[in-house]
């Protein structure tokens, strides 16, 4: 009997062992959705995208094991703080708002933030513009807190969307006026066969305060360590040309940013 | 209670109990002293800017329900009817209507209508200027159409039960009495079978109100979607969705008591 | 739409693989929650019939609250909580946080919600053996486990089918709500098809057929089983 306790104890310590030991796996969360062209899945279920190869880079660099770990975007913070994931790595910008609850590395990408709307209708990027306007956005996004203090006073609606891809079909199906998100999200979707549809309208007069400074790898608080390996990875992988390198074959511009 | 370990313990019914025993009073003592605790040590202080828009979403879900579930249960009765008595066409269509509402989940119905049918109307240029183009571009009326479709399926398979359930004597009966066949349906067998069926209805729109809140991933308001924005809004998990679930809680025993008083006013013989 | 139906096939760039790993994800989780939820249901059964009355009070608590509050409400609450709590718990007595994954917490939840449900319909078909019948094996001298295993159970069983069956359907269909979570199961991995495809109706419809037949498998799945457990029952018509 006593033997038997004794494997087990030592079969629980070693197992423990090994788990201490994948304790370097780092689990990266972004949103389980179509998010062209930073995250999205392809037939073969794997996930692609511009965001995916900066995160195999960053790892790499880091010497991190990275498991991609999908969740749900509306859900993405709280799955961050209860260490369903490690990091965010999901074009998520970086925002006081958020400091408040997580940490940030610094910012990766910065892009500006359009709007779209039907090729039919002329209006622009306004709040004048957008007046009485039905305007689509995703929940939880620095866009959606933007359009409801630039533009909510005086829209019809302000509609929120689990996905941006949801809200991409319903501005082709005509449920809504127009999309405010990110300008480079927006443009993949222009491009693709539903966007035919619509037009930029325009992007949007700045406010860092609510858009935030550009987008970062989003971490739990009080993780240090974590954030300074990211950090300097970052700052590696844009000094030794492998950014430019695989940001080259989505754009021909610098989404880093100014 | 039981004879412990020596035995096969024997069901012992339990006796009517109050609430006041000594081990309730300190179950319910240790419960006060959790939600004292989650008072206290949670974060609250969301409460009143988002109370109103609570409410709101209190009602919407409630009008969701009421409408559904009445629109549903008329759909509910033909579909029952035709599966009893034909014609064969119909009982299959009805059938076949059952089992695939049925069969699938509700979440999937309502994305394949909002987003399916949203993406066909796109390839409809003529639609959109149609006068239904107001009403269609809302997402309303894809979660009704769902939820009631849902409601009609559940129900019409319970309905169906309760008309092949009435006694064929009394059918005959009626005929006997030289009833016609529309009067011995209107009033014979319909009241015997919404009767059979009552106690059916109690769970059903329990069910129902529990399917209400899918309508929030097509953009639909109702409370669970105001409780989505607190939680986008705070960053808070729990105290968002236990709240929830404390109104949820509550408005299944709202409905529960108004079922209990509803079936209390009509005589049962067979009880 | 006819012209989509190539983004259904089985290999890149058809989409059916993706689908049917989703589909595969979707069953895992229905049976692994079905399974725990028998195994709280027939817990849970017991303690209500034989257990004290502290232990009956909590059972009907639980009971209650899960078949009041909504699926969807509780798959997210008990989705993050749950992780949260077993690595608190392990944290109180010393051990390391443990890894989750998906679709263990998946399991659970569903778990959970179903033993809400088979607790009562086990109890129900307990309570529906004559009583004589557990009397008689105890005249006999059977012990309590051998008793539970040769009579109860056994007669139980005819009487808790159509209840257990029905929750298998429910177990099936309310995998689709851990979509929500982004777990990625059959109406999730449609979603993000129909998302990344713009082909909506194409992918909605394929997912509803997959559903249906797994339904429509299980029904004569349960029709043979029934009939297996009514051996010696009376013919109810």
């Amino acid at each position: 009997m006593t033997s038997i306790a004794k494997t087990l104890a030592v079969a629980l310590v070693l197992s423990a062992a090994a788990l201490g030991a994948q304790a370097q796996e780092v689990k990266v969360g972004f949103a389980a959705e179509p998010y062209p062209p930073f995250t999205s899945p392809d037939a073969n279920g794997k996930w692609v995208g511009w965001e995916v190869e900066f995160m195999d880079a960053i790892c790499a660099e880091a010497k991190l094991k990275c498991v991609i770990t999908p969740v749900a975007w509306d859900g993405i913070i709280p799955a961050l703080t209860s260490k369903k994931i490690d990091m965010i790595i999901g074009s998520m910008s970086i925002t006081e708002e958020r400091l408040k609850t997580i940490d940030f590395s610094d910012k990766y990408y910065n892009t500006p933030t359009g709007i779209i709307g039907p090729k039919s209708e002329k209006f622009d990027a306004t709040p004048e513009g957008l007046k009485g306007k039905v305007i689509g956005v995703q929940v939880s996004t620095v866009h959606q807190d933007y359009a409801t203090k630039y533009f909510g006073p005086g829209a019809a609606e302000i509609k929120e969307y689990q996905t941006q891809d949801e809200a991409d079909q319903d501005l082709a199906a005509g449920r809504v006026d127009a999309v405010q998100a990110d300008a480079i999200a927006l443009d993949a979707f222009l491009k693709s066969d539903a966007g035919k549809c619509c037009e930029l309208k325009g992007n949007v007069k700045d406010d860092t305060a609510i858009l935030g400074a550009g987008v970062g790898v989003g971490l739990r608080k009080g993780e240090t360590d974590l954030k300074s390996k990211i950090n300097a990875a970052i700052k590696a992988i844009r000094a030794n040309g492998t950014y430019d390198k695989f940001s080259k074959r989505y754009f021909d511009f610098d989404i880093y940013g100014g | 209670m039981s004879d412990g370990l020596s035995g096969l313990p024997l069901y012992v019914p339990p006796k009517p109990r109050s609430l006041l025993e000594p081990h309730r009073l300190l179950l319910m003592a240790v419960f006060a002293g959790i939600i004292l605790c989650a008072i206290l040590f949670m974060r609250w202080d969301w409460l009143p800017t988002y109370g109103p828009r609570l409410l709101y979403g209190v009602w919407q879900t409630l009008v969701m329900l009421f409408w559904t579930a009445s629109i549903g249960f008329l759909l509910a009765v033909p579909i029952g009817l035709v599966q009893v008595t034909g014609p064969r066409p119909l009982a299959w269509l009805a059938r076949i209507f059952c089992t695939i509402i049925r069969g699938t989940p509700l979440l999937l119905q309502l994305w394949l209508l909002y987003y399916g049918l949203g993406s066909v109307f796109a390839q409809y240029p003529e639609l959109r200027s149609s006068f239904l183009w107001p009403t269609l571009r809302q997402a309303w009326p894809y979660g009704f159409t769902a939820l009631m479709i849902s409601f009609a399926a559940y129900e019409g398979e319970v309905m169906r039960g309760a008309f092949a359930g009435v006694p064929r004597g009394e059918l005959e009966a009626a005929r006997a009495f030289g009833m016609s066949r529309w009067t011995a349906f209107r009033r014979i067998w319909l009241p015997r079978a919404l009767h059979r069926a009552l106690p059916t209805l109690a769970g059903e729109t329990v069910l129902q109100l529990k399917s209400t809140p899918l309508v929030a991933t097509i953009t639909v308001i109702d409370v669970y979607a105001v409780i989505s924005k607190v939680r986008q809004d705070t960053y808070l998990t729990y105290e968002p969705l236990l709240l929830l679930a404390l109104i949820y809680l509550c408005l299944t025993a709202v409905l529960v008591v108004v079922f209990r008083y509803l079936e209390s006013r009509i005589p049962t013989r067979e009880a | 739409m006819s012209g989509n139906l190539h983004l259904l096939s089985l290999t890149p760039p058809g989409w059916g693989g993706v689908l049917l790993a989703g589909l595969f994800a979707s069953l895992q989780l229905a049976v692994g929650g079905y399974l725990l939820g028998l195994v709280i249901g027939i817990g849970g059964a017991f303690g209500k019939l034989y257990g004290g009355p502290i232990l009956r009070d909590l059972l009907e608590v639980y009971t209650t609250v899960i078949r009041a509050v909504p699926e969807l409400v509780l798959i997210l609450l008990l989705y993050y909580a749950g992780t949260d709590l077993i690595n608190q718990l392990l944290a109180l007595v010393g051990s390391p946080s443990v890894d989750i994954s998906g679709l263990a917490a998946g399991i659970f939840v569903i778990g959970v919600v179903q033993g809400a449900y088979a607790t009562e319909v086990l109890r129900g078909a307990i309570r529906a053996i004559p009583s004589g019948q557990v009397e008689a094996a105890r005249a006999y001298g059977m012990s309590a486990v051998l008793a539970l295993r040769r009579v109860t159970l056994p007669a139980m069983l005819p009487y808790a089918i159509p209840g257990l069956a029905n929750l298998w359907m429910i177990a099936t269909k309310d995998t689709a709500l851990l979509a929500v979570v982004g777990f990625s199961e059959l109406t999730l991995a449609t979603r993000q098809a129909a998302g990344s495809t713009k082909a909506y109706m194409t992918f909605y419809l394929a997912a509803g057929v997959l559903y249906l037949m797994v339904t429509l498998v299980s029904n004569v799945i349960i029709a043979l089983i029934e009939r297996r457990a009514r051996r010696g029952m009376p013919q109810t018509v």
